[in-house]
């Protein structure tokens, strides 16, 4: 079971307030991925999750019990960070059985541990090794087969892959969702990148200037973000944004559209626009214009598109998938 | 870019080295050759250097007089004694400073270094009468005591430079593994920090083996270290030169020796930190 509740949890490093008043329901097994920009709060709230810091106001519940005042090793959760933290002076195999060495663990039961952990990881030839001695993509193997031997309530996952290159990022945010189908286990995941939040997240956590701004699952962030900061930070490209008499005349003071959400045609529309750059990847072609009286617009056309720079086209947003903010900012439809 | 030194000026480094370490070495060497001449060769003027009758007696003869193992065992005893003592304080303290710091951190790391900077003649009364008040005059506990305060300090900072260059997201991956405090330190930190342990060993052992002053005043026979048994060739009809150079001698022969085959890790201490 390992269910985690967040209530009213506030942080502040002295004057400085970075979590304001979070609330959070994480159900058992559930993956759930906290995204945001940098500095918006999310690593620290994974810490104060862990107890590596203490809550200023609030507390921490894991399956309804409150953990505010317990310390990190007495949790039950295990922590994967973003520069891996393995210690240099052990083994692969020492970093992986330490764990069960705190808990008292005997030496069979931990070898057993340790050889099914490597197993899972790919390991098995590396547990001799230092960490000096291995690759970045091993390393965190290493640090997630430490995480795993603990059978934790919780994995807790501090941007681990952002020290890797992208091929092995995107092979290793597999590796991670085959783990989390396999073991059941929740997972909290922090990134700064949307794209594995959309793609590992059963539940997202957008957090603003240490504020959730919007909690949900992958397409509800997508397809119904609840203001403009959502709206402009879930999806890639980013939405568009236009505001005047465009966005007035449908009751609105902002507008948004998804890139893929305009239709473009040379003759006629409702928007007329320049082609400044056109980016043809094949599958795709992304254009990118300056709209007159709207400003730029990047507009996203399936398969191969001759467009060519400046070309004049012209935009017709979908109504269907129109987003309507208020002055506030705020969704109205 | 690199640049390509001239050979003229790579030799002229090099011999400027030489010559500044031949001067700064000069004084142990002269001191070594004087404890093999007779005290009348000692005071030679000319001053002899290599060609004079090599002898043995100075060191029989200090040998006769005072049992230089005696000292030798205290000098011993009181360097790794106090500061294994003093190692036992000085972790957890930087420790604390270095992962759990306060706004009050390094104002007491100045105060601490700030002692260092006042002369010891200024506590000598008190702290005498301290020691003679708890029968710790002449004892190794008392001198022990002091040495181990005296570098307290030092070791404390020292550590505290090494402990800060550890990656805190190790500990706190402990700390998520299980590890207590104490498992902490004795399981993640002190391995990891072994080099710099050792470096801040090897220089406080030898600071308080060359410390005279306290050993002086503290001590007279029971707890004497070998600083007491040089001293006691000064004698007030004057100096047996070759008598103090053997004495000097068998005296700093331990350290020199350990301080030689412990170089690179003396150097890697005292300078770790500054070069990234």
């Amino acid at each position: 079971m390992g269910s985690i509740q967040l209530r009213s949890v506030n942080k502040a490093f002295g004057a400085v307030k970075v979590i304001n008043g979070v609330d959070l329901d994480i159900k058992d097994g559930e993956f759930a991925v906290f995204v945001g920009p940098s500095g918006c709060g999310k690593s620290t709230l994974l810490r104060l999750i862990a107890g590596l810091e203490d809550v200023t106001s609030g507390h921490v519940l894991i399956d309804g019990k409150d953990v505010s005042n317990v310390g990190p090793s007495k949790r039950g959760l295990a922590m994967v960070f973003q520069s891996y933290a393995l210690y240099p002076h052990m083994s692969v195999r020492g970093n992986i059985a330490f764990a069960l060495k705190m808990a008292g663990e005997k030496a069979d039961v931990i070898e057993k541990k340790v050889q099914k952990a490597a197993a899972t990881l790919n390991l098995t030839d590396y547990l001799d090794r230092k960490p000096r001695q291995l690759s970045g993509g091993q390393r965190q193997r290493v640090a997630i087969g430490r995480a795993i031997v603990r059978e934790p309530e919780a994995f807790l996952f501090d941007e681990p892959l952002s020290n890797l290159d992208a091929a092995l990022r995107v092979q290793m945010r597999v590796e991670i969702g085959e783990l989390h189908n396999a073991l059941k286990t929740t997972m909290i995941y922090v990134t700064h990148d949307q794209v594995e939040a959309m793609t590992m997240a059963d539940k997202i956590v957008v957090l603003d200037r240490g504020s959730v701004a919007q909690i949900g699952t992958p397409l509800e962030l997508y397809n119904r973000p609840n203001g403009l900061f959502v709206a402009g930070f879930i999806g890639s490209p980013t939405m568009n944004m236009i505001r005047g008499p465009s966005a007035a005349k449908r009751g609105a003071t902002t507008i948004g559209i998804r890139p893929e959400h305009a239709d473009v045609s040379t003759t006629a529309g409702e928007w007329p626009a320049t082609v400044r750059l056109a980016e043809h990847l094949g599958s795709d072609t992304f254009v990118h214009a300056d709209a007159e009286g709207i400003g730029a617009l990047t507009l996203r056309l399936e398969g191969e598109a001759p467009l060519k720079p400046d070309q004049r086209i012209f935009v017709t947003p979908r109504e269907a998938n129109l987003h309507k903010f208020d002055k506030n900012g705020r969704r109205i439809n | 870019m690199a640049m390509k030194q001239s050979l003229g000026k790579r030799a002229s480094v090099t011999i400027l080295a030489w010559v500044v370490g031949f001067l700064i070495f000069f004084p142990i060497l002269w001191t070594f050759l004087t404890s093999f001449k007779s005290e009348i060769d000692a005071i030679a003027m000319p001053p002899k250097f290599l060609f004079f009758n090599w002898t043995l007696e100075n060191y029989a003869e200090v040998q006769q007089r005072s049992n230089y193992l005696h000292f030798a065992y205290n000098s011993i005893v009181l360097s790794i004694g106090a500061n294994l003592i003093g190692l036992l304080i000085s972790i957890p303290a930087a420790w604390s400073m270095s992962f759990a710091p306060t706004k009050r951190t390094k104002d007491v790391l100045m105060w601490m270094l700030s002692t260092k900077m006042m002369p010891a003649v200024g506590v000598l009364v008190p702290i005498y009468l301290w020691a003679r008040d708890l029968h710790l005059l002449d004892s190794l506990w008392g001198l022990g005591f002091v040495l181990m305060m005296l570098n307290l300090p030092i070791l404390i900072w020292m550590l505290y430079t090494y402990f800060k260059e550890i990656p805190v997201g190790i500990l706190e991956a402990a700390r998520m593994d299980g590890a207590s405090l104490l498992n902490e330190i004795l399981y993640v930190l002190t391995p990891m920090a072994v080099p710099g342990i050792a470096s801040t060993m090897l220089l406080a052992i030898i600071l308080s083996w060359n410390e005279a002053f306290w050993t002086l005043n503290l001590a007279t026979s029971n707890a004497a270290p070998l600083t007491a048994f040089i001293a006691s060739y000064s004698a007030p009809e004057g100096f047996f030169w070759a008598k103090l150079s053997a004495a000097s001698t068998l005296a700093i022969a331990p350290i020199l020796i350990l301080g030689w085959f412990s170089q690179k890790q003396l150097v890697r201490g005292l300078t770790f930190g500054a070069v990234k």
